[in-house]
């Protein structure tokens, strides 16, 4: 049997599975009570993102 | 007459055509389902991130919007009818970004980073890999959602990569940066408008004269991407980034495994230790990464474009691509970003990193271009 592109996808989507299923049992709870504003723009919040333009320290 | 209508109903029912209208059905609900599932779960604000990965990631695949190809048709065939709806699409965001980002600093950051040793050197590198590999940031992302081999080989090593440039970022920095500077307000939205248009005619110049266009395809892909780009912005208070989400899966593997971060310049200070003990499902760029990954799927299914054959590569190829991987990861944490966060956000929201990156990244394209066929990458 040849390998095609849909093996390739379906072991992706296996991964990700699997990492967010680690995910949510290694990390702090969703919550979603006392999730963000649904934009930040006109939130008043200041955006806490990490982006990967933030030089260290920033 | 009644028994040919009811075949012929039979046949409608059963035929390839309605089991495709299905499946694409099907494929557009199990998305929409999982933005929904996720905004109730973990809150409007992230189904929405993920929901615009998804936009991003159809618009990508879908309409062929890249950045590695339109490079390589540039070096190769001075074709740069896709570079051109690169600035396009740039200059759209940053005429929407300079004055968002003016009224509302608070709310609002760029993608601002310091021009430095390490990041031109990180772009140069990152030039090359994303060549080899013929996938950027996104691209590796949308190419492996498509199910491309070559991506989905690169894409775990972009992240290893990444972790590892950004637990080395401290270092590397340290090596001599000039102080931030970015453009803005109306005056740095005119300087960035002028240079973008700069740089268009420095394409247009050098290219074929054949290939002086921009099709209509583009001209819509430029403009849906710019639009979530500018979603991305509003909703993130951010700009689109990828690569610190990758290196976050990886840092948050290493931190469950024993690895001690804490010690860690960058993985231990305590905006990116919050980072690691929050869930992926509430961090920006790895919802987006998501989406990107799910959308090109989505495009690739909806086409039928999964049944190709996976490509007989010798084994040099596949090294090279682990490599690459790496590079692509190291490299794009040195040069504060990627295609994405440093080109595309880097110069949309007025900082001059992302103006040096395209230089620097270019220059290592052209070489990266020269390599692939000596790393037997060229199709066979």
């Amino acid at each position: 049997m040849s390998l095609s592109r849909k093996h390739g996808v379906i072991a992706l989507f296996v991964i990700i599975a699997g990492l967010l299923a680690f995910d949510l049992s290694h990390s702090a709870p969703l919550d979603p009570f006392r999730a963000p504003a649904i934009l930040a723009l006109g939130s008043g919040q200041a955006a806490s993102g990490a982006h990967c333009a933030a030089a260290p320290g920033s | 007459m009644a028994h040919l209508a009811h075949d012929d109903r039979e046949r409608v029912k059963h035929s390839p055509q309605r089991s495709r209208v299905w499946g694409r059905s099907a494929l557009l609900l199990a998305a929409l389902s999982l933005v929904l599932i996720l905004a109730a779960a973990a809150g409007a604000r992230f189904g929405l991130l993920l929901l615009i990965g998804f936009g991003l990631g159809a618009t990508l695949e879908g309409l062929r919007f890249g950045f590695a190809g339109p490079w390589r048709a540039m070096i190769l065939r001075r074709d740069p009818s896709g570079i051109f709806a690169q600035l396009l699409a740039i200059a759209l965001v940053a005429t929407a970004a300079f004055p968002l980002l003016a009224q509302n600093g608070g709310e609002l950051i760029g993608a601002h980073a310091p021009i430095g040793f390490a990041m031109v050197g990180g772009a140069f590198v990152f030039g090359i890999a994303m060549q080899l590999v013929l996938g950027c940031g996104s691209g590796t992302l949308v190419n492996a959602g498509s199910g491309n081999p070559i991506a989905l080989v690169a894409l775990p090593f972009f992240a290893i990569g990444s972790f590892l440039g950004a637990a080395h970022l401290n270092w590397w920095t340290a090596l001599g940066t000039v102080p931030l500077a970015p453009l803005s307000g109306a005056a740095g939205l005119g300087v960035t408008l002028a240079a973008l248009g700069l740089a268009a005619a420095l394409f247009w110049v050098l290219a074929d004269h054949d290939n002086r266009r921009l099709p209509r395809r583009l001209v819509i892909a430029a403009a849906v991407v710019a639009l979530l780009a500018i979603g991305n912005l509003v909703v993130a208070g951010q700009p689109w980034g990828v690569v610190y989400g990758l290196g976050l899966w990886v840092a948050k593997g290493a931190s469950a495994a024993g690895v001690d971060l804490a010690a860690n310049p960058f993985w231990g200070s305590a905006a990116h230790a919050e980072r690691i003990a929050q869930s992926l499902l509430t961090d920006v760029t790895s919802l987006t990464n998501l989406g990107l990954i799910g959308g090109a799927f989505i495009v690739a299914a909806w086409r039928a474009g999964l049944s190709q054959p996976i490509p007989r590569l010798p084994a040099l190829a596949w090294a090279a691509t682990i490599f690459a991987g790496l590079a692509l990861g190291y490299s794009s944490r040195l040069a504060f970003g990627c295609n994405v966060g440093a080109f595309f956000s880097g110069i949309s929201t007025g900082s001059l990193h992302g103006w040096v990156w395209f230089v620097a990244a270019f220059a290592g394209s052209v070489i990266g271009v020269r390599l692939r066929p000596l790393l037997q990458l060229e199709a066979r």
